[in-house]
């Protein structure tokens, strides 16, 4: 445990020193919205379309900090740091899920106010929508250590990163739009089957949450 | 091939640190570092000479816990390398080509968070002696990337004997650095009953201090 903490720290200390991650993310996602408020030539959006606009907003700009999550590790010899340790290997991928979900959801914090104030006509919605994107930074968070893991370790890691990734975010898009679009329906929140994509959701991060801690190790082994 | 255990070793002399028995590493088709074979008592220098490219920093990484070899067997600290290598971590102290340091922490920061991971007690004062003894206190507050090359290298030196390891692994130590600072790192690195294996380009230096070569290529 101490080792996971001492990598989380390092991270977000870094991340505060530099804001290499958080401020290109919010960046990208205010510019996407104003793109999306011109070429969908709408001022209001509700149900689907609004909950599509936000999750896959929020996905594409995960992909700037997950493509970065182990660029020190990898340039700065974080990756032997760790293995010339005592520290179990796997405390490394629990830090970074950590801190990329904590990137996420500062992410969040900043990106949904625009949303609502670029396309909601209140925010009535947004308590709701909370556990949904608290729940979905984590999915991200820990498919996104995984898969920047394996991409680390190739040449190609630009491009395998999201290669990999937005395949395997599918499922996380689908339950997350699935949980917010009744939430952004036009005339107040809904909760049609809210609790059922809530719950796929916490599965999917488990799921790669455990994935991640057990394979972590052997993904360090040249 | 399995190698004897450093407890089956009979005799009244120190029980070997170090067995290789045809270590070798690939890359591919390519020969990375070729059969090498030796044994080093706990205590001594073993001092690795070769040219560029003869796997000297490969058998170091080896060593360290940080490669696998592709053929052979080697016993490090009484674990058998790659089987297990668990066995060394934290008990090797290395440093190579990279720093392994951050560039966006300090020298301090750095250190501190080399001794998170290594689990360390009364981290603060073993940070502050280190610092003290390799001069750096004056640039300890200073981002890695702020610092010239010889700076950089003493703090990857602090880093490297900051857990007080068993085994001391040095790939060319004193690269970038003046008269001054090798005498200081080497007051550092010498403490005496641990085991070095030192690998450098200065012949006369690196045979000074050693107990036995090794001579690759």
């Amino acid at each position: 445990m101490s080792g996971l903490l001492a990598i989380l720290g390092k991270d977000l200390r870094i991340e505060l020193r530099a804001w290499r991650s958080l401020a290109p993310m919010a960046l990208f996602s205010a510019t996407v919205f104003v793109i999306f408020r011109f070429a969908l030539d709408r001022e209001r959006l509700e149900g689907g379309i609004a909950a599509g606009v936000l999750v896959t907003t929020l996905l594409f700009a995960s992909l700037l900090a997950i493509n970065r999550i182990f660029i020190s590790e990898r340039e700065e010899g974080g990756f032997d740091l760790i293995r010339l340790s005592p520290c179990d290997p796997s405390m490394m991928f629990l830090a970074k899920t950590a801190a990329l979900t904590i990137y996420l959801i500062l992410l969040e914090l900043i990106a949904v106010p625009l949303f609502a104030l670029f396309f909601l006509d209140s925010a009535e919605a947004l308590p709701a929508l909370a556990p949904v994107l608290v729940l979905a930074a984590l999915g991200l968070a820990a498919v996104g250590a995984l898969i920047s893991t394996i991409a680390t370790m190739s040449s190609a890691r630009d491009l395998l990163a999201p290669l990999l990734l937005l395949p395997l975010s599918i499922p996380l898009v689908i339950a997350a739009a699935g949980a917010a679009s009744p939430v952004l329906e036009a005339g107040g929140p809904g909760f049609e089957r809210y609790g059922t994509w809530l719950a796929v959701l916490g599965l999917y991060d488990v799921i790669f949450c455990a994935i991640g801690f057990a394979v972590f190790d052997y993904l360090l082994d040249e | 091939m399995s190698l004897p255990a450093q407890s089956d070793t009979a005799g009244g002399s120190p029980a070997p640190a170090l067995i290789l028995d045809g270590l070798r590493r690939d890359f591919g088709d390519r020969p990375g570092l070729p059969p090498v074979d030796a044994t080093v008592a706990a205590g001594e220098t073993l001092a690795v000479l070769g040219p560029n490219g003869s796997g000297k920093s490969t058998l170091l990484r080896i060593l360290a816990g940080l490669l696998r070899p592709s053929h052979g067997a080697a016993r490090v600290l009484d674990a058998e390398i790659p089987k297990e290598t668990w066995k060394i971590r934290g008990r090797v102290g290395y440093l190579g080509h990279e720093p392994l340091l951050y560039r966006d922490l300090s020298a301090r920061e750095n250190l501190a968070f080399a001794a998170r991971l290594h689990g360390l007690d009364d981290a603060e004062a073993k940070i502050e002696r280190l610092l003290g003894d390799a001069a750096l206190e004056a640039v300890a507050e200073r981002r890695v990337i702020e610092l010239s090359a010889g700076l950089t290298q003493r703090v990857a030196a602090c880093r490297a004997v900051l857990h007080d390891p068993d085994l001391l692994v040095l790939d060319e130590p004193e690269a970038n650095l003046d008269d001054e600072s090798r005498e200081r790192l080497e007051k550092i690195f010498s403490r005496s009953g641990r085991t070095r294996v030192i690998a450098s380009h200065d012949r006369d230096r690196l045979r000074s201090i050693s107990d036995q070569t090794l001579e690759l290529g």
